[in-house]
């Protein structure tokens, strides 16, 4: 027999002390892993939230327009105008909508995608939905737009049909109507379920894609009818993915200043305020306190879902 | 009398043309009411398809499926009166223990009162009372497993199906959980269609067993029959041990073409009167009995000794003489050519 004994690497080194220490023990390596991403969540984005957050309690010298950096609660009296709650409302009123509208509308595709596809068949809906996301949102915010002008695409597609008096007719409604679907908080809604739609479609189907099947059948096996099964297991177990993505688009609708400006009448959204308020009229206090709102709003949402049960299933 | 379950030239075709596979294949099937059947085989012989045809989960390419009398072919699995233990026991996470036994009823819109009822005195049955209030995460496989149990039986199936139950859970809980189910069987007199790949576990519970080998049913009979009279060379070498003699070694040990001994039924002896004899190439020691692999001219024979006081088996090398009955022999019909 040959017997080759590897000499075992003698100690020494300063890289092989390293090495020994972060093996015996574990508390550094994992401290050099997660310190990087825990300064920047820590320091640069929580301490840049809670800059803005501790401005929301100062108010504006009216007559320099300075910031004056002592205590007041006058901006949450100013968000208290009936204009100011006005666009709360009606941010939270669209948020909803689209979140809805997103839900009822991913919710099939997902289970199409979990339940029937695979292969081939997955990664092309996989790229389907995720399409939209490699291109600029500006870029398809103005496709949309000129999908939804006047002159648009939309527009001669009803004339081509002869709908076009069920175009009026839909345009000529209140509150959701305007001259043409560009100017219309229709057309604000259609574009905000578009470009959010894929934020709600992957969490559900990852969700759905987590029941095994066997539940599916056990449950029909017991009794359950297909829409008893859906009720009781398919839509408890999937409802933590729904939550998941109304996060998103709800959020995501709450804070959006971009869509409402180019796409809809010129009601103005909380996203909007905030900009011009920061921007424009420089009264960072106030603005910070209006940020305030979609981040309660948000924040009692996420409670109230959490008492309804739906993490439940995680 | 009518059958709980009767399968008529059934078969299930998976794949398109080209690439099918038919994993059941024409398979008729008697079960009788009350009976503990088994279907044994190894795993893609068809038998779990089997299962889940009877069960409504897969329907049949071709035969009809009876049960209870009623042509049940097309049948949706919610409107059959059959119910499955499934073999990873597909347990509703979000519900606690009691919601999911009692689902059944609760899918069939029983007052919650009474269902709360009922599905404890099923939990009480599988002796898991302690536990409603939890949930399936929380408890261990073999509790699991009762769980299951109580909830397929809560609507008092005429069938109960049970899809390799026993798979997942330790020796010792296994052997205990196969008396259970058994006497359970006993005392409810509900059909049960057992689904196993242990020879073990088919010869000691069943009532009567159905071989599958590649989507066809090899044969169907007592524990005993199949044991002790395999009837194709799949039976006898899937069941037990098994030495399958051929050709001319065939003719000259056993008078018979091609025959079978289990290797139990061979002694040791003195060379007088000895069908054979031979060197002992290797010893194999599995407590209860030992196991020599005896070289017979160009054939290898296993013969089981039982283990006794005192009896000291022979060594390696050495020369022995082997003796059997003319009983146990079981002729087969001749390997096909090629």
């Amino acid at each position: 027999m040959n017997a080759t004994v590897l000499p075992v690497r003698s100690a020494g080194g300063w890289q092989r002390r390293l090495s020994n220490l972060m093996y015996t023990r574990r508390g550094i390596l994992l401290l050099a892993l997660l310190a990087p991403p825990l300064l920047w969540f820590g320091v640069v984005y929580l301490g840049s939230l809670f800059a803005l957050l501790a401005h929301a309690f100062f108010g504006l010298d009216d007559f320099t327009g300075q910031i004056r950096y002592e205590f007041t609660l006058r901006n949450f009296v100013d968000l208290l105008e009936p204009a100011n709650v006005d666009v709360a409302v009606r941010s939270v009123t669209m948020a909803t909508l689209v979140t809805l509208s997103c839900t009822v509308l991913a919710f099939p595709l997902a289970y199409y995608m979990a339940r029937y596809c695979s292969g081939p068949q997955k990664a092309f809906f996989y790229v389907a939905v995720m399409l939209p996301l490699w291109s600029s949102y500006l870029v398809r915010l103005y496709a949309w737009k000129m999908l939804l002008a006047k002159e648009g695409a939309i527009s001669w597609l009803a004339q081509a049909l002869h709908l076009q008096w069920l175009l009026e007719l839909i345009l000529s409604t209140p509150a959701i109507g305007g001259p043409s679907l560009s100017f219309s908080t229709l057309g604000t809604f259609i574009v905000f379920v578009y470009m959010w739609l894929p934020f709600m479609v992957l969490p559900i189907q990852a969700a759905l894609e987590r029941i095994p099947p066997s539940y599916l059948e056990a449950s029909s096996d017991l009794g359950g009818r297909p829409g008893m099964t859906f009720r009781r297991i398919v839509l408890p177990l999937a409802l933590p993915g729904i939550a998941a993505g109304s996060i998103f688009t709800f959020s995501l609708t709450l804070g959006d200043y971009i869509i409402p400006q180019v796409i809809g009448d010129s009601t103005m959204y909380i996203g909007q305020v905030v900009y011009k308020q920061q921007g424009v009229a420089g009264n960072l206090p106030f603005a910070a306190a209006f940020a305030l709102v979609p981040i309660v709003v948000i924040g009692v949402y996420l409670w109230l879902a959490r008492r309804l049960g739906a993490f439940d299933a995680l | 009398m009518t059958a709980a379950v009767r399968l008529d030239r059934v078969s299930c075709v998976f794949g398109s043309a080209g690439r099918e596979v038919r994993a059941v294949d024409g398979v008729d099937l008697r079960i009788e009411a009350g009976e503990f059947f088994t279907l044994l085989g190894p795993s893609g012989s068809g038998k779990t398809t089997c299962l889940r045809l009877i069960g409504g989960f897969q329907l049949p390419t071709d035969g009809r499926i009876w049960i209870g009398g009623q042509d049940m072919s097309h049948t949706p699995p919610y409107a059959r009166p059959v119910n499955t233990v499934f073999q990873d026991y597909a347990l509703f996470p979000h519900m606690n223990i009691r919601d999911n036994v009692a689902y059944g009823l609760m899918v069939r819109k029983i007052d919650r009162v009474t269902r709360h009822r009922k599905a404890d005195e099923l939990l009480e049955l599988v002796e898991l009372s302690g536990v409603a209030e939890r949930r399936p995460g929380q408890l261990s496989g073999g509790q699991r497993q009762r769980v299951a149990l109580a909830r397929a039986l809560i609507n008092q199936p005429q069938v109960l199906l049970l899809d390799e139950p026993l798979g997942a859970l330790d020796l010792k809980l296994r052997e205990q959980m196969q008396a259970e189910l058994k006497a359970l069987q006993r005392r409810l007199g509900i059909t049960f269609l057992f689904i196993t790949h242990d020879q073990h576990e088919a010869l000691s519970m069943s009532d009567r067993i159905g071989v599958f080998n590649r989507g066809k049913l090899e044969q169907v009979g007592t524990p005993q029959e199949v044991y002790n009279a395999p009837a194709t060379r799949f039976v006898a070498h899937f069941v037990g041990a098994a030495n399958v003699l051929d050709g001319d070694i065939a003719w000259q040990l056993t008078g018979r073409r091609s025959a079978t001994v289990r290797p139990e039924r061979i002694r040791l002896g003195k060379s007088e009167g000895a069908r054979a004899s031979g060197l002992v190439q290797e010893i194999q020691y599995f407590g209860a009995f030992t196991r020599l692999r005896v070289q017979v001219q160009a054939l290898q024979l296993q013969v089981d000794l039982q283990s006794q006081e005192g009896a000291l088996a022979p060594d390696a090398g050495s020369t022995v003489h082997l003796h059997w009955d003319d009983g146990a022999v079981t002729e087969l019909a001749p390997e096909p050519a090629g």
